[in-house]
C-alpha cells in the first residue's frame, strides 16, 4: 500500500459554513486502491470531507488534488475529473424520471461518447452483476431502497471512475437491506476499487478497510488499520467514541 | 331580468362575440410572449452570475410589487413616448400585460427548478455531467412537472387580468360590456353575460389542465 500511487491528495483543507469551522487544515492522501473508512460521531465533517474529494464542497482554503491536478483550478474542467470519481449517496439520489436502464447509461452516452448500444450491453452486464436484471425498464419509484443503492453503484461505476467515493451508503436503509449493499460494496472492495467510504457500520468497516479515519470536530483526530483503530484506540475521544458505538 | 339578458344578447351578441374574440387574442399572445420571456428571465435569476441575478431581481420586484392597472397606464403613456414606430393603444397594453406576466412566469419557472431536490444536481455533478447536459436531461424534465400546474393557474390569471385592458378601449370582452352598457344603459345584465362568457371560458381552461395534470402525474 505504502509503495503504490497517490491517487487523491489534500492539503491543508479548511472549509466553513458562515462562522462554522467544519474542516480545519486536513491533509490526507488516499492511494490507488486503497479502501479507507471514515468514522466519527455526527457533526464531525467526514461527509464534508468526502464531498470536499470530488467538489460538490469547495473547500475555503487549501488544495485537493487528482492524479495531481488541483480541481479547484479555474483552468481545468472539473466535470471531466469528476468522471472519475464516482459518489454514491446517503440517499441514493438515484433520477426518477429516467428507467434503471437509463439511469445508467446517461452520463456514459453523454460525457464518455459511448454508442447507446455498447453502454446498453455494458449497463446490463452491470444490472446482473449487481441482480438488478429484471428491474432494468422499471421506474426507480418501484424499486426498493436496497434496490435503488445498488442502481447507484452501478450507475456510479459506469463511468469506469478510479476511486468510487460512499457518503453513508447504508444509513437510509431498512436494517434488512444493508447487507445487500454492503455485499456489492464488498464485492468492489475485492475487484481492487479505491474506495473511501463515511460509515455508520463499524464491523464492515473493520472488515473491509486498509485504513480507518476518525474524525472530530473538523480533524481527523487519529487513524490506523481496522486493528490498530478498532483494538488499540489512543486517542481519548477515539477510545469515548468506541465505546458508545461497539 | 333573464328576458333582458337574452334580448340584449340576441340584440348585441356581435359585440360579446368580438369581445370572447378579442380576450382571446389578447391572452394568448400574452400567455406565448410571457412564457418566453419568463423563461429567459428565470434562467438568468438562476445563473449565479451577480449582475444578472440583481437585475432580475429588481425586474420581478417592481412588476409583482406595484398595481398591474398602474403598470398599464405606465406604457400606455410612456411606449408612444419612447417608440420609433407607432404605436396602437392595443399595442402598448399587450406590451405591458406581457411584460406584467412575464415577471410572475420567471418566479413560477424559477420555484419549480429549485423545487428538484438538491441530491440530483449532486449526482449529476458527481457522474460529471456538464452544466447544461444537467439542465437539459436532468433538471429541467423533473422541474417541468413542478412547473406546469403552476404556470396552468398563472395562464388563467392572465385571461381574468386582460380585462383591465377596457380602461383604454382595447377590444376584448369587459369593453363590450362597455359598449353595450353605454348604448342601452343596461348594466347588470351586460355584466352578467360577460361574466357568464368568463366563466365558461375559465371553467374550460381549469378543467383541460386538470386532464393534462392527471396525465403528467401518471409517469410517475
Amino acid at each position: 500500500m505504502i509503495n503504490s500511487k497517490e491517487l487523491i491528495h489534500v492539503e491543508n483543507l479548511d472549509k466553513s459554513f458562515g462562522d462554522l469551522k467544519v474542516l480545519k487544515n486536513i491533509t490526507e492522501t488516499i492511494h490507488e486502491g486503497e479502501v479507507v473508512s471514515i468514522i466519527g460521531p455526527s457533526g464531525s465533517g467526514k461527509s464534508t470531507f468526502l464531498r470536499c474529494l470530488n467538489l460538490l464542497e469547495k473547500p475555503n482554503s487549501g488544495r485537493v488534488l487528482f492524479k495531481g491536478i488541483d480541481l479547484a483550478d479555474k483552468k481545468i474542467n472539473v466535470d471531466r475529473h469528476r468522471q472519475k470519481i464516482g459518489m454514491v449517496f446517503q440517499l441514493f439520489n438515484v433520477f426518477p424520471h429516467l428507467t434503471v436502464l437509463e439511469n445508467i447509461t446517461l452520463a456514459p452516452t453523454l460525457e464518455r461518447k459511448i454508442p447507446k448500444k455498447l453502454a446498453e450491453t455494458q449497463a446490463v452486464e452491470l444490472l446482473n452483476r449487481v441482480g438488478l436484471l429484471d428491474k432494468k425498464d422499471e421506474y426507480p419509484t418501484k424499486l426498493s431502497g436496497g434496490q435503488k443503492q445498488r442502481l447507484a453503484i452501478v450507475r456510479a461505476l459506469a463511468m469506469e471512475p478510479d476511486v468510487i467515493l460512499f457518503d453513508e451508503p447504508t444509513s437510509a436503509l431498512d436494517p434488512e437491506m444493508v447487507k445487500e449493499v454492503l455485499d456489492v460494496i464488498k464485492a468492489l472492495v475485492e475487484s481492487g476499487m479505491t474506495i473511501v467510504i463515511v460509515t455508520h457500520e463499524m464491523g464492515f468497516a473493520k472488515e473491509v478497510s486498509d485504513r480507518v479515519l476518525f474524525m472530530a470536530d473538523g480533524e481527523i483526530v487519529e487513524q490506523g488499520s481496522p486493528n490498530e483503530l478498532f483494538n488499540n484506540p489512543k486517542n481519548p475521544r477515539t477510545i469515548e467514541f468506541l465505546s458508545k458505538v461497539l | 331580468m333573464i328576458d333582458t339578458i337574452l334580448q340584449l344578447w340576441a340584440k348585441y351578441d356581435y359585440v360579446y362575440i368580438n369581445g370572447l374574440v378579442g380576450t382571446l387574442w389578447l391572452a394568448a399572445i400574452t400567455v406565448l410572449f410571457a412564457t418566453v420571456i419568463g423563461t429567459v428571465i428565470a434562467i438568468m435569476k438562476l445563473s449565479k452570475i451577480w449582475i444578472f441575478d440583481k437585475i432580475t431581481s429588481l425586474y420581478i420586484g417592481i412588476l409583482r410589487g406595484t398595481p398591474i392597472l398602474l403598470q398599464l397606464y405606465f406604457f400606455w403613456l410612456l411606449l408612444p413616448k419612447v417608440s420609433v414606430f407607432d404605436l396602437s393603444d392595443t399595442a402598448c397594453i399587450v406590451i405591458a400585460l406581457i411584460i406584467n406576466a412575464s415577471a410572475y412566469v420567471a418566479e413560477v419557472i424559477r420555484a419549480g427548478i429549485q423545487a428538484v431536490d438538491k441530491g440530483q444536481t449532486e449526482a449529476a455533478k458527481s457522474l460529471g455531467l456538464s452544466n447544461t447536459n444537467m439542465m437539459r436531461k436532468i433538471i429541467l424534465p423533473q422541474a417541468v412537472k413542478n412547473i406546469l400546474p403552476a404556470l396552468g393557474n398563472e395562464y388563467i390569471t392572465m385571461v381574468k387580468q386582460t380585462s383591465l385592458a377596457s380602461v383604454f378601449f382595447v377590444q376584448e370582452l369587459m369593453t363590450s360590456y362597455r359598449t353595450v352598457q353605454s348604448a342601452t344603459f343596461l348594466a347588470i345584465p351586460s355584466l352578467i353575460i360577460v361574466g357568464i362568457i368568463y366563466l365558461l371560458l375559465t371553467t374550460v381552461l381549469t378543467k383541460g389542465l386538470s386532464i393534462f395534470e392527471r396525465r403528467l402525474q401518471r409517469n410517475d
